[in-house]
């Protein structure tokens, strides 16, 4: 049962993993990593963490299906009805990602691991919310920062006209030129 | 169940996204790269807590900044490839080499 229940996944994921940079269309690539990604959440509930695995779970199926909408806005041929090569440097990377396993593989097998210390507490995911409120406060504020300013960074590359389209490029202008005018007395 | 068959799969799929981020030239498939980068991270991560840590959750905070650098990286990913398909109407990194030259 074991058995099943750790290497159906884990194969899947690796597989479909693999199987994302050899699809031509980019739905099917997409949805090849959600599958990958959906295999290592269920692992880590696998591993007791059912939260996070959750969460995983949930965020990947999200994210997922945002990528596949931008992966047919931009690819050049997102469909794959026309085969086209769009890599580079394949057996150069092939070599070094053979050798970075290799070297994993031969750490993970050789390292004198430690011992377990402790044990799992009843419910880790109160374990998780007491950390992350108490000791490891300082991760959360500092993740909430970097949360804080990709949404400003994403509004402003993502944005089509900066100041310089609406107040001229002294910013001089006294009323901004906005295809809409609007606001509290503009 | 050990560890090591769970790292083992920690590092394939690290390599697996590794290899996807060198070779692929459009800046979308080389996120879906990190994304599985980051996805053996989770999971090398939940593994380093069950099964050598498990009393703190050290393992857990792990998992939840990977969790959010996965999140950040599609959000400012996709913002550049919009600033970079306004500008140049391209999205390879092939094709957006200006600061190299």
């Amino acid at each position: 049962m074991e058995f099943v229940v750790f290497w159906v996944p884990a194969v899947l994921a690796v597989g479909c993993g693999a199987l994302v940079f050899r699809f031509d269309s980019m739905a099917r690539a997409t949805f090849s990593l959600l599958a990958s990604l959906l295999c290592t959440g269920g692992l880590v509930v696998l591993l007791g963490l059912d939260y996070l695995g959750v969460v995983v779970v949930l965020m990947m199926t999200l994210e997922m299906s945002v990528m596949a909408v931008f992966m047919v806005m931009y690819m050049m041929n997102p469909a794959g009805l026309t085969p086209m090569t769009m890599t580079h440097n394949t057996r150069a990377a092939a070599v070094v990602c053979g050798l970075l396993f290799a070297l994993l593989a031969a750490g993970i097998l050789s390292a004198p691991w430690p011992d377990r210390r402790g044990r799992p507490p009843d419910d880790p995911t109160l374990d998780l919310g007491m950390s992350l409120m108490g000791p490891q406060m300082l991760t959360m504020m500092t993740l909430a920062m970097a949360l804080f300013a990709t949404i400003v960074a994403t509004v402003v590359l993502a944005t089509r006209r900066g100041r310089y389209d609406r107040l001229g490029d002294g910013l001089r202008a006294r009323r901004a030129d906005d295809p809409v005018p609007g606001g509290v007395g503009r | 169940m050990s560890a090591e068959p769970f790292l083992l799969l920690a590092a394939a799929l690290f390599c697996v996204g590794l290899f996807g981020a060198l070779t692929q030239q459009s800046i979308v498939m080389l996120m879906m790269g990190l994304e599985l980068m980051l996805g053996g991270v989770i999971l090398a991560a939940a593994t380093v807590w069950r099964h050598f840590a498990p009393a703190t959750a050290d393992g857990q905070v792990l998992i939840i900044v990977a969790v959010t650098a996965m999140a950040l990286e599609m959000a400012v990913g996709f913002a550049v490839v919009t600033a970079l398909f306004r500008s140049r109407e391209t999205d390879m990194t092939d094709m957006a080499a200006e600061l190299k030259e």
